[in-house]
């Protein structure tokens, strides 16, 4: 198996990185340093690049500590007499059985080291709950099986996209080498200046998600009809990754997060960037809504959106798994009225996987039904206008 | 204590049961109906560990190659169904079974029939859950904590699965009232409270945990039927519930079912610990007060599972304070284990050897417990492979390790004849090997940021996937040797003396002759 990457980071730092033998030592006596000393380790918690990620790693090397010291005091006891307290060595045995002042003394003393413990924690958790005055608010919506995110208010304010896996299908399938950043990567990512307050709210589409990026101390869980939050200020600039933390179905694996961290002009460009393309993509949108498409345009645009967002449940073919995921291919509601296809795909249907739809655009819907209408050996000959999605709709 | 007394003789009605299968159908006997308990978990710990070797095939290395990603999910839900109802709860009761009633001195538990119906649920429970393989769409694969909605998304597997629940916690409850109920009232005569061993103590307290939350549990996957079926919204945003209000309930009972599965296994290293020490427990009644603690608390700690759902600030310093407490009564336990042993007159037979073995390791599992109490670092380790590591120190090298020390305990007394102790202490050092080798590494992987029930995985967690794969295959062959050494214990084995461990001080060691007899105790002992 090709493992070129003995010790790659999760976060890929900016600045070069020792050999990978030398980061693996440095990463073991990690434990023994705070986290202003933390290199990427693959023994540790990720190097931390926000004030709570720090604080939470230091909090793990004290208890960590602790423990330890606590652990070779009891064993040690315990070995001792394991070693020396033998039938074998003739050692006659005692008879004592209590001792009042002894037990009140080990119950108090774990009582201490637990306070001793729980006041750094309660001031980091304090710091963590407080999402105020963030500078820019983004939230993410967990989907079967990706992201999309919404800039709400800061600047790139508006700016809104879905973020998906980006590791092709044949790397997974063992059909050809996985890469550097394999299942860590993504085609949108989340962009975000350095040194500001970064609220996220999160909610979900469909199941329980949880939206976590280790190096940025942020967990939280995305729970469909409710709204969670919680917030980062990143360190510094650099490429942050994370996955998807709560089972959400097939593809919960396949699901992560990529954070890259920008100084402030560069993300002010990068803002400009998507904010233009808004505007011409809005501009095409009232362009495409009256617009007649041609069949040929519809199923090339439906082949895509269909590989995007069906293809993960029903399949390339259209096959679905069966008890599972419907087929598509030669299924009644797809050969059947125009009418009933569109409501399942815009609204979904109770109770099962199939989702409501309805966030897509009128022309990804439009061209997405064609398509399915169309593909495999579904033969109907209809085409769906992005006006039917819209008069659906209405 | 008085002399061994032959119960066997002199009554002439003791052994007349119907014979084949029917004996075991309609048996009333307390110890027919434990061993089946204790063969029927043996089966489930098998299919459940097949299952984990599928896991940890697919995870060998990153790429799928075995299972797809739905397969997988399966696996990973009925592997922790199975292994907790299936396995380890049912061995639990097969030992309160054989042994309550001959540690109390009492003929057999108290409602006899009711003890053949709780045991005879439990297989068609387990066929529930095997066969919902088969069925279209698989078994339920939203992990054994079926969270909806993901769990109102799958098919047929996940209303067998519900079934099988009802029907597993029905047996538990009958179960554990039969329990209580024996307890309470048939100790023999000057057996008080404060005399009982502390295996049926920690039973004692066990079972009423176990009434008090199954029915829980039943009312969650009831509410998560009529969601599913019936058009109800209690976990549907859509029609005014919450997904999070299912996670709140399932843990009350899931965080008292996490101790239903260790306080049996702390009272049996204490009875195995004083016995192969030579030495009385140290500290009886604080090991009574500390279980009885540790089953309080354990009902008010329930959302430090839910810590990343996201709570107010309140919430979750409540819940943390109230975890981190357990480790009190927790600490006093080893330490009053420790005290046992300390100038004891030790010998290491393989019952003391799963015994020590228990306590190394359910340590490391409890501190990585407190670990995970503390909020800010249970954000990043929550649903990580730390958590795996965490609960598996904790339910095999604790629960299951102190199972294996009890069956090697009472395996003479079982069936009259004595086990390999070489092979018994392969077995210990190969499961003590090979576990480590298994759990050890997935706490770096859990720090580093390895997300639990994932299929698949980043490059830079491979090396320790690997490993960690190649010691759950040495772990599961090793446990093909435990079954190996029972049958032939039972078969071939070596006569057993009449008390083949000198230290032993409870009632089935002092006043019943090896093997115990069918009917035991039809007169009780008096306790002075």
């Amino acid at each position: 198996m090709k493992l070129r990457l003995k010790s790659v980071k999760i976060s890929n730092h900016v600045g070069g990185y020792m050999s990978s033998k030398l980061v693996s030592l440095v990463g073991v006596s990690a434990l023994a340093l705070y986290s202003s000393m933390a290199v990427g380790s693959k023994y540790n918690l990720q190097e931390p690049q926000s004030i709570i990620a720090r604080e939470t790693y230091d909090l793990h090397v004290v208890l960590m500590w602790i423990c330890v010291v606590i652990f070779i005091g009891v064993f040690g006891v315990m070995f001792y007499s394991i070693l020396k307290h033998r039938k074998s060595l003739g050692y006659k045995a005692a008879n004592f059985h209590h001792s009042t002042s002894v037990e009140v003394v080990w119950t108090v003393i774990p009582c201490i080291i637990l306070v001793v413990m729980a006041y750094p924690a309660t001031k980091t958790i304090i710091k963590m709950k407080d999402t105020s005055e963030a500078a820019i608010t983004i939230k993410a919506t967990g989907y079967q099986w990706m992201w999309g995110y919404d800039y709400l208010s800061g600047e790139g304010e508006g700016i809104s996209f879905f973020s998906k896996l980006a590791t092709p299908k044949t790397q997974i399938d063992n059909k050809e080498p996985k890469g550097e950043n394999y299942l860590l990567e993504v085609d949108n990512r989340v962009v975000v200046p350095v040194g500001q307050k970064v609220r996220i709210i999160l909610t979900a589409n469909d199941v329980l998600h949880a939206w976590w990026v280790p190096a940025l101390g942020v967990k939280q869980d995305a729970i469909p009809g409710f709204i969670r939050d919680t917030w980062f200020t990143a360190d510094s600039p650099g490429v942050y990754r994370g996955q998807c933390a709560e089972l959400c179905g097939k593809d919960h694996g396949f699901m992560p997060i990529v954070v890259e961290v920008l100084e402030a002009d560069a993300y002010a460009q990068w803002v400009s960037d998507q904010q233009s393309e808004l505007v011409a993509a809005e501009e095409q949108a009232v362009a495409d809504a009256d617009k007649e498409f041609g069949m040929d345009e519809l199923m090339a645009k439906g082949e895509q959106v269909y590989a995007t967002v069906c293809a993960a449940c029903h399949q390339p073919n259209g096959q679905g798994i069966p008890g599972a995921f419907a087929a598509l291919d030669g299924s009644e509601l797809v050969n059947g009225p125009v009418s009933e296809h569109i409501e399942i795909v815009v609204k979904g249907k109770a109770g099962t996987a199939m989702t409501a739809f309805g966030h897509l655009s009128d022309v990804d819907l439009a061209a997405v039904v064609t398509y399915e209408r169309n593909a495999w050996s579904n033969e109907t000959g209809d085409i769906v206008q992005p006006s039917d999605i819209s008069q659906f709709r209405n | 204590m008085a002399a061994v007394q032959d119960h066997g003789h002199g009554h002439g009605h003791d052994d007349h049961h119907p014979t084949g299968i029917m004996r075991w159908v309609t048996t009333t006997n307390h110890k027919d109906i434990g061993s089946m308990y204790l063969w029927f978990s043996l089966t489930m710990f098998f299919i459940g560990g097949t299952l984990a070797m599928g896991i940890r095939a697919e995870l060998y290395q990153p790429g799928i190659q075995i299972l797809e990603p739905e397969l997988f999910n399966q696996f990973t839900t009925l592997h922790g169904l199975i292994m907790v109802f299936g396995a380890i709860m049912p061995a639990f009761v097969g030992l309160a079974n054989w042994q309550v009633p001959m540690m109390i001195g009492a003929p057999d538990m108290a409602f006899a029939r009711m003890n053949n119906w709780s045991f005879w649920l439990l297989p068609v429970a387990g066929s529930l859950l095997i066969v919902s393989f088969f069925v279209p769409g698989g078994a339920a694969a939203g992990g054994w904590t079926f969270y909806p909605p993901l769990s109102v998304q799958g098919g047929l597997g996940v209303d067998l699965m519900i079934f099988a629940i009802h029907i597993l916690g029905a047996s538990s409850i009958m179960g554990s009232i039969n329990i209580i109920t024996t307890i309470l009232n048939m100790r023999a005569p000057g057996l008080t409270l404060m005399k009982m061993p502390m295996f049926v103590w920690t039973w004692l307290i066990t079972a009423y945990l176990l009434v008090l939350v199954m029915p829980v549990l039943a009312g969650v996957v009831t509410m998560l039927l009529t969601d599913r079926h019936f058009g109800t919204s209690f976990f549907n945003a859509a029609g005014g519930g919450d997904p999070v209000l299912f996670q709140h309930i399932f843990w009350f009972f899931g965080h008292p079912e996490v101790y239903i599965m260790i306080l049996p296994a702390f009272g049996i290293v204490s009875e195995i610990i004083p016995t192969f020490a030579r030495k009385p427990l140290f500290g009886y009644s604080s090991m009574v007060y500390a279980t009885a603690s540790i089953a309080i608390l354990s009902c008010f700690v329930w959302a430090h599972h839910m810590f990343t759902a996201g709570m107010p600030v309140t919430g979750q310093l409540f819940f943390m304070y109230a975890t981190m407490l357990i480790a009190v009564p927790t600490a006093v336990k080893v330490f009053n284990w420790t005290a046992t042993m300390w100038r004891g007159s030790m010998t290491f037979e393989t019952p003391m050897l799963f015994s020590i073995g228990f306590i190394f390791l359910f340590v490391i599992g409890g501190f990585s417990g407190v670990i995970c109490a503390i909020v800010p670092i249970d954000i990043q380790v929550q649903d990580t492979y730390y958590v795996i590591a965490h609960f598996h120190y904790v339910l095999v090298s604790g629960a299951l390790f102190a199972l294996f020390a009890a069956a090697y305990y009472w395996l003479p007394k079982w069936t009259g004849n004595m086990y390999s102790e070489t092979l018994g202490k392969w077995h210990f050092w190969l499961s003590m090997f090979f576990f480590n080798a298994t759990f050890f590494v997935q706490h770096f992987l859990g720090l580093a940021g390895m997300p639990r029930r994932i299929p698949d995985y980043a490059l830079q967690f491979a090396d320790f996937n690997k490993i960690s794969s190649i010691g759950a295959f040495g772990f599961g062959l090793t446990q093909v040797l435990f079954l190996y050494i029972v049958i032939s214990c039972i078969r071939s084995g070596e006569k057993a003396p009449e008390k083949p461990w000198d230290g032993a001080t409870t009632l089935e060691w002092t006043h019943l002759p090896t093997p115990a007899p069918y009917h035991s105790f039809e007169t009780p002992p008096v306790i002075k």
